[in-house]
């Protein structure tokens, strides 16, 4: 395998953690502070890129999408919240996974009873497409790359935002001792939405800027999900930065494993055989990294027991 | 009698009047809805073992499901083309035989129980439903990605496998197979939320540490009961394959998890007919809304979380109180 591959496949390994990390970063904020599984945040996404789409379609502003997306995603976290997953912080775990699988069938059909079941596109505008070369003469589509730059940013704010704010303390005190923060006068139930929504917007985002690279229709969160409850185990639920850790893993993992075990195979075994078993033990890969880390480490890698 | 022993015995009478009638009117396809339903409460039966009795939030019994129902294609493949599995160091040749699958199925799916539940069994809470979840992904993109059965498109088994001394293609015999297995399964799983071994499991899940005080270790009787669930569900697994003479990796994902757990919460967690009420209210909602709309499973999900947010305890804890019938 040539470098120029490799350090194209590294690339595409570096995107995917990155909007991986977007997914899973509202997941464990959302375990962390409240405690609450949601198997509705692939739903978040879906609708963060239906909303892009559907504005893209009607103003053809990529920038007025990706805002679409994130207010879309946020204001139908911050209703959900308000109406249904409330009810839920004080449940059990199983609780929670049923009334969120309940949303998921709820939201997605309801996505389809609105626009359809043909998936929709979201194209790269004009200045984001085609490729640019990098040093060592590697050829990257800019958008991918403008897709890392965001995620990146997107990765330091959100840490600025925990470390540095107000709001910031607040959700750190709420995962270390809430009934404290709500004697101190911090409104719980408001901070709650808060961090719900935020949650949701990156989720919406991340659909968004994935759209434009796959189409846009029902069911795309569900395989995300699955991946980013992968990622926030392997990182320990509720830390950031066993989010990001785990985010990167996995998506390096995935990528690197679904184009080297296929060469791998190839030395012993013949070529179209190779193929198929190493892309199919390719996408096995993650799931057998996740037990390998909860087997050595029950609670995850930054995981507090 | 409690109350829950007249809505089971209710439920049962109307689970065997309504193929009746269907069967003397000559309806097949609600004779075929009421096998689905037996088959899929027995996956519950299974599940909730796991979960109501050991209180093992498994999200992965998708895995155990698609392992018996692969058992079953597997073996009827083979035979159906007499091309041997396999022919050293011994030979193994396919059957179309019912009782020979399924204790293929349930003996793989208990080994394969046996591995989930040693590994998994060493985390709890959200990591246990995770890890469940993973291993049951693992499965499903391992079927997807093996092109000798199928693959990702799945694989027909042209005539449905035979029991001895019936005509497993006449609608109504398989629906008595079906039904006296879900009998045989509902007693055996009353027995032993009665037996020592279950009252023990019941402890272990209400307060693991008193369990382990008077000397039982919870990690053991959690593997086991683990295992037996899985054994279960792997059985329906088998004969949901028989049914629908067809398997995919369908039967693997998580949404195959996610229904089969809503079967127990549907009808009530930890009730003996819990799994059997909720297939069967789940069956009946797909056939009246899925009539009335394309969109039925919005009213799915309605439902589902009117159950989980006002009426905990589900259909049967409704219908017969508080009262919990696995203690």
């Amino acid at each position: 395998m040539t470098f120029l591959l490799f350090a194209e496949q590294m690339l595409n390994g570096l995107q995917f953690g990155i909007m991986l990390f977007l997914m899973a970063a509202g997941l464990t904020l959302v375990f962390g502070v409240m405690g609450l599984i949601n198997l509705a945040h692939g739903s978040l996404y879906m609708i963060g890129a239906f909303a892009a789409a559907a504005v893209a379609g009607a103003t053809g502003s990529f920038t007025l999408a990706l805002i679409a997306s994130l207010a879309a995603a946020a204001a139908a976290g911050a209703l959900i919240e308000l109406t249904v997953i409330r009810r839920l912080y004080k449940r059990d775990h199983l609780d929670q996974v049923l009334a969120t699988f309940a949303l998921i069938l709820i939201l997605s059909e309801g996505t389809r009873w609105v626009f359809g079941s043909f998936p929709l596109y979201l194209d790269v505008p004009s200045y984001l497409s085609g490729p640019v070369m990098l040093p060592g003469g590697i050829q990257y589509p800019l958008y991918r790359l403008y897709i890392i730059g965001a995620g990146l940013l997107l990765a330091v704010g959100l840490f600025a935002l925990i470390a540095r704010t107000r709001i910031g303390i607040q959700i750190r005190a709420g995962e270390a001792d809430r009934e404290m923060i709500a004697a101190l006068g911090v409104d719980i139930s408001r901070l709650y939405t808060l961090v719900f929504a935020l949650g949701a917007a990156l989720a919406g985002l991340a659909g968004a800027l994935v759209g434009a690279i796959q189409s846009v229709q029902v069911g795309m969160g569900e395989p995300v999900l699955i991946l980013a409850f992968v990622v926030i185990v392997i990182g320990g639920i509720g830390s950031i930065k066993g989010a990001l850790v785990g985010a990167l893993l996995v998506g390096m993992t995935d990528t690197m494993g679904g184009v080297l075990l296929p060469r791998v195979f190839a030395l012993f075994m013949d070529p179209s055989a190779a193929t198929t078993v190493g892309a199919s033990l390719g996408s096995m890969l993650i799931y057998i990294l996740m037990a390998v880390v909860l087997i050595m480490r029950p609670s995850g890698l930054y995981g507090s027991t | 009698m409690t109350r829950e022993t007249y809505i089971n015995a209710a439920l049962s009478l109307l689970l065997v009047l309504v193929p009746f009638w269907a069967w003397s009117t000559g309806q097949a396809y609600i004779l075929t809805l009421c096998t689905k339903v037996a088959i899929l409460a027995l996956a519950g039966v299974g599940l909730n073992i796991a979960l109501g009795l050991g209180g093992l939030v498994s999200f992965g019994h998708a895995a155990f499901f698609g392992i018996g129902g692969y058992a079953m294609g597997i073996l009827a493949s083979h035979a159906q083309t007499f091309d041997p599995i396999m022919d050293w160091p011994i030979l193994i040749e396919g059957t179309k035989s019912m009782p020979m699958i399924w204790l293929v199925a349930m003996l793989a799916s208990a080994l394969a129980a046996l591995l989930i539940g040693a590994l998994s069994l060493r985390t709890s809470g959200v990591y246990f439903i995770m890890i469940t979840l993973a291993f049951a992904q693992m499965l499903y993109y391992f079927t997807i990605g093996w092109p000798a059965y199928g693959g990702e498109d799945g694989l027909s088994i042209y005539v449905r496998n035979s029991f001895p001394g019936l005509n497993t293609l006449v609608p109504v015999q398989f629906l008595i197979l079906s039904y006296v297995i879900l009998g045989l399964a509902l007693l055996f799983s009353a027995r032993l939320a009665r037996a020592p071994f279950g009252l023990a499991l019941s402890a272990a899940r209400q307060n693991a540490d008193r369990v382990e005080t008077v000397g039982i270790a919870p990690y053991r009787l959690r593997l086991v009961a683990f295992v037996i669930s899985g054994a279960i569900t792997g059985l329906a697994g088998a004969l949901f394959a028989d049914l629908n003479r067809f398997i995919s990796p369908t039967m693997f994902s998580w949404h195959t998890s996610g229904e089969i757990m809503i079967f127990v919460i549907l009808g009530g967690v930890g009730r003996l007919y819990g799994p059997v009420a909720g297939a069967a209210l789940f069956i009946l909602l797909e056939h009246l809304l899925g009539g009335v709309s394309d969109y039925w499973k919005i009213f799915l999900g309605a439902l589902l979380l009117a159950v989980v947010l006002f009426a905990r305890g589900g259909l049967i804890g409704t219908l017969a109180g508080r009262e919990v019938a696995h203690g």
